[in-house]
């Protein structure tokens, strides 16, 4: 996950606090971030499973979009029901382009009629906010804010976590948003995450956020957790990594996420690359997003070839590692539809040498989001 | 007498006569992170200095580790494909890789000794 440009990295206001907590720093989108600490991928990882981890997800691009009828003006960039999204509810949604292919996937809160909160990732976050800017000029106004940090809590105890310092959190649904004081400081609270666990995200002033991630650290359930953990978990969980796993030469429907198209937005379409999208709905996509379980102990990275079990190339690995909840290597990847149905057995070429696979159904780790 | 040599690749070869055992350092072991995954080459594989020789995986991402000297495998460590943690407790002991027969023993002399090779870790950092 590092990347090799030239340009200098760029810091979160908790690139201090990460190095004197031992974090091993790497690039990553740009930014200099932490890929574990000294606990280490694994256990932060199982940490997160069995308590609650804190991730620095400053890196990614938040921002409002203003506007009289601005929910109906997204709509006109990605396939979700904006419209129909109550207040203080959040979706996870995909912006496309003329082809269908999917230019990024972000969420987006509707914080009332007129204005909605949207995360978008950090490799992204530049381009992302010029298009919606520029395709909703004379609609709606986006106001980008680097003025704002973002923290992860993640994991089956961040619900008695958060009770502790915003009795408010505790009743929120999966999916929903709310702004609430932590201490003095202003936060906007989102029941969400990238881990298949309950959790918030957390929207922080960026000259608070170190002392309300120091407030999360000190709690005995809390570990920092750096993004090699971060990576696993989300594969475990599932969840499609941006430019690896769904990019612009993918649809939704080749990615599986055809539950992103909103009802209405099924019949009415009025969104990029809906022909295509709305084509492949009914009618299918020639390959799709799986998991892929490789049936022996050596995991199969991302680039890896995968083949019908008669020796056909049919596709690829795009996420692939080794999953320490399940315990064994995990995988996800495109494969022909014609192979796309669980079960079908597979072969993986690793290191030149062909391992039995099979088509599995998603997620590895089953999600336990909090729904009341 | 058993000396132990080392590569800039970070393999340890412990020499008796003309066979050797090989393994990773602590340092790689501790670069590498928690090892999740092991493939040792099987007795009679022919291996070139410098060639691949087995494969390790941490959580984050697989390596070679590569042959630090010519010869044919004797051994490959057994328990290290059910217990591939056994790398990170102990990687100059339980956590070899392989046993090996040289072939070319003049080859030693391109490997560092302890000295060196401590002297090579702290220049990384």
């Amino acid at each position: 996950m590092d990347d090799h440009s030239t340009e200098p990295l760029k810091s979160t206001p908790l690139e201090a606090l990460h190095v004197a907590r031992g974090g091993k720093m790497v690039g990553f989108a740009g930014y200099n971030m932490p890929v574990n600490y000294p606990l280490g991928v694994l256990r932060e990882h199982l940490h997160t499973r069995n308590a609650a981890g804190l991730f620095d997800v400053s890196h990614m691009g938040q921002a409002e979009l203003t506007g009289a009828h601005v929910a109906l003006a997204m709509e006109t960039l990605i396939p979700g029901d904006i419209v129909g999204l109550a207040a203080g509810h959040i979706r996870y949604s995909v912006l496309t382009n003329a082809d269908g292919g999917i230019i990024d996937d972000l969420m987006i809160t509707k914080v009332s009629d007129d204005k909605l909160y949207l995360v978008v990732n950090a490799a992204c976050k530049d381009r992302d906010f010029a298009h919606i800017a520029s395709r909703l000029a004379g609609r709606a106004t986006l106001t980008r804010h680097d003025d704002l940090a973002l923290l992860a809590l993640q994991g089956p105890k961040a619900a008695q976590v958060m009770a502790r310092l915003v009795p408010a959190a505790a009743n929120m649904s999966f999916m929903t948003s709310l702004v609430d004081r932590i201490g003095d400081v202003p936060t906007r609270l989102s029941r969400s995450g990238y881990t298949g666990e309950d959790g918030w995200e957390i929207s922080i002033p960026n000259h608070a956020v170190v002392e309300i991630a120091e407030k999360l650290l000190g709690q005995p359930e809390v570990q920092p957790i750096g993004l090699g953990a971060r990576d696993s978990l989300r594969l475990e969980a599932g969840l499609c990594l941006y430019g690896s796993d769904i990019d612009t030469a993918t649809t939704p429907i080749e990615g599986s996420l055809a539950w992103v198209i909103g009802k209405r937005r099924r019949e009415e379409g009025g969104f990029p690359g809906a022909d295509k999208i709305l084509d492949q709905l009914k009618n299918g996509a020639p390959r799709r997003r799986v998991g892929i379980k490789p049936l022996g102990r050596a995991p199969a990275r991302a680039h890896t070839e995968v083949q019908s079990a008669e020796g056909k190339r049919i596709g690829e690995i795009t996420s692939g590692g080794f999953g320490p909840s399940y315990n064994g290597p995990v995988a996800m990847g495109y494969v022909e539809t014609a192979y796309a149905k669980p079960g079908t057995p597979l072969h993986l070429i690793v290191r030149g040498q062909a391992q039995p696979a099979e088509v599995c159904t998603l997620p590895f780790t089953p999600h336990r989001y909090f729904k009341p | 007498m058993t000396e132990v040599r080392y590569t800039k690749e970070h393999e340890w070869v412990r020499i008796d006569g003309t066979t050797a055992t090989v393994g990773i350092t602590d340092f790689a072991q501790g670069a590498l992170g928690d090892i999740v995954f092991v493939e040792v080459p099987s007795a009679g594989k022919d291996l070139k200095a410098g060639g691949e020789a087995a494969v390790v995986e941490s959580v984050k991402a697989a390596s070679e580790v590569y042959a630090p000297l010519s010869g044919k495998v004797l051994e490959g460590n057994a328990a290290l494909p059910d217990a591939p943690e056994t790398v990170n407790k102990d990687p100059q002991g339980a956590g070899w890789f392989f046993k090996m027969q040289l072939s070319n023993p003049g080859e030693l002399s391109a490997l560092m000794d302890e000295t060196a090779y401590k002297a090579y870790v702290a220049e990384l950092g």
